[in-house]
């Protein structure tokens, strides 16, 4: 998995300075939120059914092996084919050798963020193959040769003028030489050019959001309606998920069911819900006549059994990156990751690395509003802080910041010390202080606090610490 | 301090946390006037330094956990911890005993000490039965949930039942009340672009309620909200609750 999340501050400033982008941000850091409360307070059960999905993918990642077990054989019964796949390289190389198979040149793909951490794409480009993403979002970004912005939305940082401009640009070659600008015709341009692809295409890829172990089906939650006709209208129907996306039962299946759409975009359920089980039958109207499943590891059962784990829990809603105010300042490419806000920032460390992760897990001001939407209960601010204690002790964290935090907890220890060096810090900070607005303010501060001054000034008291005031003898 | 008759004989080890006691003295002594007044024996122990936030949220944990030992010295012999901050009260409370394994021979005595200790305004409504401060005050405030208080403590009403109660105070909700100032802790410093915008935001959403405090229950995301709105030379003014419950918000800032 590519990670370009050193380069944070860098976009982050930029995204921040970016008002289209800005404007979008504020829009939907509002609504989806706003909707997702309207929801889970229509229905009492709302914070029932959340402990219910907790409990049942705790079982699930105690007892991973035996479900996914029981779902290679129900869906073999069926029909399909089961490929465990360990490393990114090992899932794209089953891929393609599934494309070979039936001679494929087009393909077609819809809904699979682990294509994206898998890179997938580019890989089958780089064999040859056309490749076209069917979600409208995805397919804007793969135009424009971006990364998802976010995990529902990939492309919602984009306004209706820039994907004008884009469509413009690549559907001449469609014979579309008129710029659309409306928001209805630019997506019913979309589907008049995405229909040939679907027409033409040997495979069709998806992703899964449910694997049931009960009856070895696959289930696709979708709003578009495309993720459908990729999984029926191809030959061959591939599909590429990761081993954590199993529950147990169909029953299991609903209470997710009622949790996903509601966390992620405020709505009841979804457009479709389709539950997928092998090719087609003899007397089907239709559907592939191959059904292939990539099972992907890719770092998932390093992850068991470590304070991690339950972040595979993750059921890819992205509620706690709407409610994340980290996530709505600076947005999902800022990352520099597949996976963004609060999850991205414990999943990208899992599956990349620590170090070329460590700025992820930092850029949090744990206000745990994440944790506080999160449909599944997952701890992600403590999730965070355990990969910042993976990388204190592998002195990834900054120099300044480990001398500074040594010195701190040395004064812990020595409180006349900790005393002496609080009332210096007083004393300094009353002398470069001035006088404005009825207050006594700093306005620059030295070392780690010029990050402080960039943006605000500080109050500073003028008077000696409490510690020592109370040490005079002042009680009130 | 000396005993008091009208003490019930609770005592109180205030814990003044490191930014009341170089930033905000006087949130210090609104704490104590708030607990004295409320019944209790309160005293500072003098060797008190830092709950440990910085490291333990760093990734420090070994010098987190040295500084939840010296909270254990410094206050295992009071009835109940108070602390007017719900961030440090949160991590006494919430935060120590999870760096304790059960092997440890501390564990015990921080488990303890967690469950006696208590955020100020909780402290004086859930423990103490308050539900009204004599006092009156003609200005107009607008309150912010600081996080770790409202997610991590469960406080939203406790000081907005307090502050109302309060003769001619008026509250005025500003939105996102509930929404991160950009504050915390180090990310401040940190990331200073990404807290600055948030910061912004924030005060856009007081300057909309048009009043005349901003008020919140943690010294560093008042600094936080005060600093922003000073650099913007806005004069609304920046109080720590117990500053207002004690009525000290009346005497020139300090």
């Amino acid at each position: 998995m590519h990670v370009t999340s050193k380069d944070f501050d860098e976009k982050a400033r930029a995204a921040i300075a970016d008002d289209q982008l800005q404007m979008g941000l504020f829009v939907f850091g509002k609504i989806f939120p706003l909707m997702r409360d309207a929801k889970a307070a229509e229905l009492p059960e709302f914070e029932g059914l959340r402990d219910s999905a907790r409990d049942i993918k705790t079982n699930v990642l105690e007892n991973l092996g035996t479900y996914l077990d029981a779902f290679e054989a129900r869906a073999e019964e069926a029909g399909g084919r089961i490929h465990w796949a360990r490393t990114a390289e090992e899932a794209n190389s089953i891929v393609e050798r599934l494309c070979e198979e039936v001679g494929a040149k087009d393909i077609i793909k819809s809904k699979s963020m682990v294509t994206e951490e898998l890179e997938l794409n580019d890989h089958l480009i780089d064999k040859g193959y056309s490749v076209v993403e069917t979600d409208l979002g995805e397919y804007i970004i793969q135009l424009r040769n971006e990364k998802p912005f976010h995990i529902v939305g990939p492309a919602l940082h984009l306004n209706a003028g820039q994907v004008s401009d884009t469509f413009y640009e690549a559907h001449k070659k469609h014979g579309r030489t008129e710029k659309v600008e409306d928001k209805v015709k630019l997506v019913e341009e979309a589907r008049i050019v995405l229909r040939e692809r679907f027409k033409n295409a040997d495979v069709g890829i998806t992703g899964a959001n449910f694997l049931v172990a009960e009856t070895g089906q696959i289930v696709l939650v979708t709003n578009e309606g495309n993720a459908d006709l990729t999984a029926t209208l191809p030959k061959r129907h591939i599909v590429v998920t990761g081993i954590e996306k199993i529950v147990p039962t169909l029953d299991d299946l609903s209470v997710f069911l009622r949790i996903l759409a509601r966390s992620a975009t405020g709505q009841d359920t979804s457009n479709y819900v389709s539950l997928y089980s092998g090719p087609r039958r003899a007397r089907d109207a239709d559907g592939p006549e191959q059904f292939d499943i990539v099972l992907v590891d890719n770092g998932r059962t390093d992850m068991l059994g470590t304070p991690v784990e339950e972040m595979l829990r993750c059921i890819r809603c992205g509620a706690c990156l709407n409610s994340c105010p980290v996530f709505s300042t600076v947005g999902g490419q800022t990352y520099g990751s597949v996976y963004s806000g609060p999850m991205g920032a414990v999943w990208t460390p899992a599956l990349a690395s620590v170090s070329s992760a460590a700025k992820l897990p930092n850029a949090s001001s744990f206000c745990g509003k994440c944790e506080e939407v999160c449909p599944v209960r997952i701890p992600l601010p403590s999730m965070m802080r355990h990969w910042r204690e993976k990388e204190f002790e592998a002195h990834l964290t900054p120099s300044g910041q480990r001398w500074g935090l040594g010195m701190w907890a040395w004064l812990g220890k020595h409180p006349s010390l900790y005393r002496a060096a609080t009332n210096l810090a007083g004393i300094g900070l009353r002398l470069i202080s001035k006088g404005r607005s009825g207050k006594r303010l700093a306005t620059w501060l030295p070392f780690i606090g010029q990050g402080w001054t960039q943006s605000r000034d500080l109050a500073v008291p003028q008077e000696p610490t409490f510690l020592s005031q109370y040490k005079e003898g002042r009680r009130r | 301090m000396t005993e008091n008759s009208s003490t019930n004989g609770k005592r109180i080890g205030l814990f003044a946390t490191c930014l009341v006691n170089t930033m905000r003295p006087r949130v210090g002594f609104a704490s104590l006037k708030l607990l004295e007044d409320a019944g209790y024996e309160v005293s500072v122990p003098g060797d008190q330094t830092c709950c440990g936030q910085p490291n333990y949220n760093s990734g420090d944990r070994e010098s987190a956990r040295d500084f939840a030992r010296s909270f254990i010295d410094q206050f295992k012999d009071f009835d109940y911890v108070v602390v007017p901050s719900g961030s440090c009260a949160a991590m006494a409370k919430v935060h120590y005993p999870r760096l304790f394994d059960d092997t440890d021979p501390e564990k015990a005595d921080i488990d303890a000490i967690a469950a006696r200790t208590f955020e100020l305004v909780s402290f004086l409504t859930d423990m103490a039965g308050l539900t009204s401060i004599e006092g009156k005050n003609t200005t107009t405030v607008t309150y912010h949930d600081a996080c770790s208080g409202l997610r991590e403590l469960k406080i939203k009403q406790q000081p907005r039942t307090l502050l109302s109660s309060i003769d001619g105070l008026e509250i005025k909700e500003m939105e996102d009340a509930e929404v991160c100032c950009g504050f915390g802790g180090l990310f401040c410093v940190k990331y200073p672009d990404v807290s600055g915008e948030m910061v912004r935001k924030k005060s856009d959403e007081i300057l909309k309620t048009d009043a005349d405090a901003i008020v919140t229950g943690d010294v560093g995301c008042l600094l936080n909200m005060e600093g922003a709105l000073a650099r913007r030379g806005e004069r609304t003014r920046a109080f720590h609750v117990a500053e207002v419950l004690a009525g000290l918000d009346k005497e020139d800032a300090s």
